[in-house]
């Protein structure tokens, strides 16, 4: 077994230093009824290289992949071009395969790329503090939620229609087993909702997300205004962090806590995962949130560093009473956001979020003019909605014959609700020629 | 004026109806640098026995009991700038908050400075 | 007040000065100073060239676009750069032993990142069409498939994104089934006094209150104390077995027994999971439910403090509940993904999407490369050179408990009574040594604890080293040279960093006006 440094004259040296005649000897304490003689039954033996390549390859081999194709998915997954160099230093060893920076002189790296990634996160959301990731989108938005109540000592979240199903879901689904309440809008793809008339005395937040589900941007300035007068928290949810490039940044229109998903930044769609979960606060809030913290402070020759710190707040601390079960987090997928957001820079960052609209007009542009396609929005960043004459889910399915991978049909995110839509994402990654073949095949399905 | 001590290590020292709360010059050894104090509001009512401010240091955080019953008139703003106060003068000027006792009677159930010293050598 | 349990020193006061002598750079050789990408900047500088833009007219409604994020600019040179000397200030399982227990820090097979590279699984997306994502759903059935008959068990979910999430899921089940039988009044999860912090704060998260069990003088569960408070109120039972102080719960079948008797179910934390795959399924034990750290046993990269994957493993008393999405086979072989929870008892999501799809491949590919005979093996050389260590080090350092044990070994701080010197000075020499420390201060049950888990991908050379420098270190403590442990370490990029400082006035993130002091200052 090619990962086994042990020899069989080591393993005979070792147990006669333990005074173990063999192995066996070592697993007394398992109960004798518990004991399996020999490997499991019903899995192969050990492979090679090669053999573990083939077999795996060939499963790969079954799906398409979206760069291999005219794609134009989102709703929370973004392909974006990834430079070479993220994924190199991502995989140096000292990254990759260090732990958690429990002893900061010998994680240096990896503390400072977190107080740098603080730093990055805070900037692009425009709030005061960041920590050093979540799991991914949704369950920041739980978090935040539960947050909310935490600082509100109120239980009760308005969940936006406008709000990704997936985040949704996850958070009702805590809101159901820790026990808070939840109003959860109706759908709204073509118009606004009035969130603040939900609100009452037992409100602790209001969570919206920007741009929301279907791609709608909004200002929620005023909004963040309205809740702030009741003693209310507003969340904002981003799914598309490179929105954040071009938009009013969430803390600029009054958020309290943002919630956000950084996939879009130096990590590849993986089929739904690892991604990064982003979560910035005003400073004020900053006892009250989940998740490690990095800060700055010296060491014993007086110079710079950094550490874990705040920590009291954790599970590892604090135990029943941490503001959140959370330990592993996202650390690889943060530090790829980090470099590829040092390669981008602010003008590249900001650059690359407006070709990302750009090139989202130009295809509602070229999908308007199919006969039957309706563009429902009248604002959106990179990603919008159409409504088609027939179920979104068959169109897609008969483009995906014509390997082109249309979009994400409404009724798969609201279970089986709002047929006739489909919720269609650009990027930099799409060429004009790409959409055109879009725009003639669906014209064709159509017909 | 008299001071009292708890078992959980707060000392209480009463004038009139009210009572200064903070814990003990050897609770401050053992917690390690302080680093944050978190404190009640003013009007609470606080019962005897119950969590009523949170201290920290880097490395744990620790609940700090009401040793009285009593309604908070006052907080030591001064710890939320410089917890060390703690450490520097625990009995002191690193006083928590102050509480109108509701139930003066609950003192007699509390240990003076002596067998407070006791307590915590034969506690080693 | 509660009193401080794992009181520990955090201040940088006693470590004197450094021996390196001072450099015109402040750099050291190979250690290169490096400072904040923020503090590289130069305006219009850029590490990207990014793709023409079309011409067309905004529609972006009434939002502002905005004017300014703050972003450094630097070229593609500088940023490798800045990263690479970073990474040089790491240390790292490809670097050496990284003996931290709980936590199975064991070789990342580069063949794992390779397959988790293919176009074909990490350049798809979540929502495409089911018949153009296949190959993703039968890996993820496969990886069920190798969990359910490693464990035993009935059912599987893969959506959880780390271990605590595992067990938020396992405790959400557990309240289900309660639940669905209309059994409303259990109140309470029993969790043992050595158990890892992400336990109690599941348990409370999901609205039971803790209880804890305490241990016996063998390190193991009460079980008396545990039957006594087991009764109506109790939900269930959270147990890690091995446990965390490496040592084999005897009693298990008898505390299922009793957990099952009193009608609650019985968790187990399965984050020791690697000192027995493939010896013993968790299902014989009587366990109902129980995560598994992917990025532990099986090996996928987790760096700097993640990503993990924490799938769960259900027995039959459990797996009517297991949570949304989940992959089912189709009579025609085809694969299908269950995205709704509908009316059914199945709870969730959990999380966007479905689960930690690059971890899924990493795991497979490792498991694969093992096979069911090389797992077993896993097993037996991880506790093997547990065992080795603990016979190692008996009579310098003071084991907790007799062994044998599983794959990890715990000392306690007793030998360093009266020598001035703390488990923590003990782990700051071991750096300076070449050594990433042991797990300090945890689990609780003992005082100044240090947990040592080498993994099974460690020589017998490398072991035989580090107790080499563990037994030189245990002497000379015990000879009275303190000085020497406080001012460690000595010949790392940064030294004992003051932790008191940065808790009580928190410098979270670099701003433009830290910088303009800094200037100022200097
Ligand atoms: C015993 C034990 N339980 C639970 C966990 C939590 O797992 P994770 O960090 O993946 O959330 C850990 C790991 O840190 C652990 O060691």
């Amino acid at each position: 077994m090619r990962y086994l440094p042990l020899t069989e004259a080591d393993r005979r040296s070792m147990l006669a230093a333990i005074r173990a005649s063999t192995v066996d000897d070592l697993f007394r304490d398992v109960p004798k009824a518990a004991r399996l003689s020999g490997p499991i039954e019903g899995l192969p033996n050990h492979m090679g290289e090669l053999e573990v390549e083939r077999s795996l390859s060939a499963m790969a081999g079954r799906n398409l992949p979206a760069g291999s194709v005219p794609s134009f998915l989102g709703a929370g997954s973004y392909r974006h071009h990834i430079p070479a160099t993220v994924d190199h230093l991502v995989q140096r060893g000292e990254f990759l395969t260090a732990y958690t920076p429990y002893q900061p002189e010998v994680s240096q790296g990896t503390l400072q790329v977190l107080f740098e990634f603080q730093t990055q996160v805070s900037l692009l959301t425009g709030m005061d503090v960041a920590n050093a990731s979540m799991y991914d989108g949704a369950t920041a938005c739980a978090e935040a939620v539960m947050m909310a109540n935490r600082v509100t000592r109120r239980k009760k979240a308005i969940l936006s229609g406008g709000l990704h199903p997936h985040y949704r879901d996850t958070t009702t689904t805590d809101a159901r087993f820790i026990g808070f309440e939840t109003v959860v809008m109706p759908a709204a793809p073509t118009g606004g909702e009035d969130l603040l008339s939900q609100v009452d005395g037992d409100t602790s937040c209001v969570v919206v997300q920007n741009p929301d589900v279907f791609g709608h941007v909004r200002d929620y300035t005023e909004l963040g205004k309205a809740c702030q007068a009741k003693g209310v928290l507003l969340i904002v949810v981003v799914t598309e962090a490179v929105s954040l490039g071009l938009l009013t940044p969430p803390g600029e229109m009054g958020a309290d806590i943002v919630a956000a998903e950084g996939q879009s930044l130096g990590n590849a769609l993986n089929f739904g995962g690892p991604y990064v979960g982003l979560f910035a606060v005003k400073e004020k809030l900053v006892r009250q949130m989940p998740g490690r913290l990095c800060g700055q402070t010296v060491d014993a020759d007086g110079r710079r560093g950094f550490v874990l710190t705040l920590s009291t707040r954790e599970q590892h601390i604090r135990r029943e009473k941490a503001t959140s079960n959370i330990c592993t987090n996202a650390g690889l997928c943060a530090l790829a956001f980090s470099i590829h957001l040092s390669l981008l820079g602010e003008e590249g960052f900001t650059q690359l979020a407006r070709l990302n609209h750009a090139k989202a007009v130009q295809l509602a542009d070229k999908l308007g003019a199919v006969k039957g396609v309706e563009i429902v929005n009248d604002s959106f960043f990179n990603e919008f909605t159409v409504k088609l004459p027939k179920p979104a889910a068959e169109v897609v399915e008969r483009l995906a014959e014509r390997r082109i991978l249309a979009g994400v049909p409404a009724s798969r995110l609201f279970a089986g609700e709002l047929e006739d839509l489909l919720i269609v994402a650009a990027t930099e990654t799409n060429t004009e020629s790409d959409m055109d073949a879009f725009a003639k095949a669906l014209a064709e399905v159509l017909s | 004026m008299t001071i009292k001590y708890t078992k959980d290590h707060e000392w209480v020292r009463v004038e009139g109806d009210v009572g200064t709360v903070g814990v003990s010059d050897h609770a401050q050894h053992q917690l390690g640098d302080v680093v944050f104090v978190e404190l009640p509001d003013v009007g609470r009512a606080l019962q005897q026995g119950k969590e009523a401010a949170v201290v920290e240091s880097v490395k744990a955080a620790s609940d700090v009991y009401a040793p009285v019953s009593g309604e908070v008139v006052e907080v030591n703003h001064e710890l939320e700038n410089e917890p060390a106060r703690v450490n520097t003068g625990a009995e002191t000027d690193g006083w928590f908050f102050k509480l109108r006792l509701t139930n003066p009677a609950e003192l007699d159930g509390l240990m003076d400075e002596a067998a407070y010293k006791a307590f915590v050598e034969g506690q080693a | 007040m509660s009193m401080n349990n794992q009181g520990r020193p955090t201040d940088i006061r006693s470590a004197s000065n450094s021996a390196v002598p001072d450099t015109v750079t402040g750099n050291r050789g190979l250690q290169i100073e490096e400072p904040l990408i923020f503090e590289q900047d130069a305006s219009g500088r850029c590490g990207v060239d990014l793709p023409e833009m079309p011409a067309v007219a905004s529609r972006l409604g009434a939002v502002k676009p905005r004017a300014k994020v703050g972003l450094p600019g630097l070229a593609e040179p500088q940023v490798v750069r800045h990263y690479t000397r970073l990474s040089q200030k790491n240390y790292a399982i490809d670097s050496g032993l990284y003996p931290l227990g709980s936590c199975t820090m064991k070789h990342n097979p580069r063949l794992n990142e390779k397959m988790a590279r293919l176009p074909g699984f990490s350049d798809v997306h979540p929502l495409q069409p089911e018949s153009t994502v296949q190959g993703a759903l039968e890996l993820m059935a496969e990886l069920g498939r190798w969990l359910t008959t490693l464990t035993g068990m009935a059912a599987v979910t893969l959506a959880p994104a780390a271990g605590a999430h595992g067990e938020m899921c396992g405790i959400m089940a557990i309240r289900s089934a309660h639940e669905a039988k209309g059994d409303t009044g259990r109140t309470k999860i029993l969790v043992p006094e050595s158990a890892h912090g992400t336990n109690p704060a599941t348990a409370a998260a999901c609205g039971y209150s803790v209880e804890a069990i305490p241990a016996t003088e063998d390190g193991r569960v009460d079980l008396e104390a545990l039957k006594a408070k087991l009764g109506p109120d109790v939900a269930g039972l959270m147990l890690t077995n091995p446990n965390t102080c490496g040592l084999f719960e005897r009693d298990i079948i008898t505390i299922a027994e009793a957990v099952h008797a009193a009608g609650a179910y019985f968790y187990c934390d399965g984050a020791n999971f690697n000192a027995i795959v493939g010896r013993v399924r968790p299902a014989d034990l009587g366990i109902d439910v129980m995560h598994i750290n992917l990025h532990k046993t099986f090996s996928t990269p987790h760096g700097g403090g993640g990503p993990g994957s924490g799938p769960v493993v259900f027995a039959e008393s459990l797996a009517p509940f297991v949570p949304v999405p989940y992959v089912v086979q189709e009579k025609d072989g085809s694969f299908r993904l269950v995205e709704q929870a509908g009316d059914g008892p199945a709870f969730g999501r959990m999380k966007a999407f479905h689960g930690q799809m690059g971890m899924f491949v990493r795991a497979l590919s490792y498991m694969m490369s093992h096979g069911a005979d090389g797992l077993r093996q896993v097993a037996n050389d991880a506790v093997l050179n547990a065992n080795y260590v603990l016979a190692s080090l008996k009579d310098v350092m003071t084991p907790s408990f007799d062994g044998p044990c599983m794959h990890e070994c715990l000392f306690d701080d007793r030998f360093l009574k009266g020598t001035g010197v703390t488990t923590l000075d003990i782990a700051k020499a071991l750096i300076d040594e070449g050594f990433h420390p042991m797990t300090m201060y945890f689990p609780l049950v003992v005082h100044g604890a240090l947990l040592i888990e080498p993994t099974e991908t460690e020589s017998k050379a490398g072991l035989d080293q580090f107790v080499t420098a563990l037994r030189a270190l245990a002497e000379r403590a015990k000879s009275g040279d303190a000085e020497y442990f406080q001012a460690a370490p000595r010949l790392t990029p940064r030294r004992r960093l003051d932790e008191t400082a940065a808790a009580r006035k928190p410098v979270l993130r670099w701003t433009p006006e830290a910088a303009v002091e800094k200037v100022a200052a200097e």
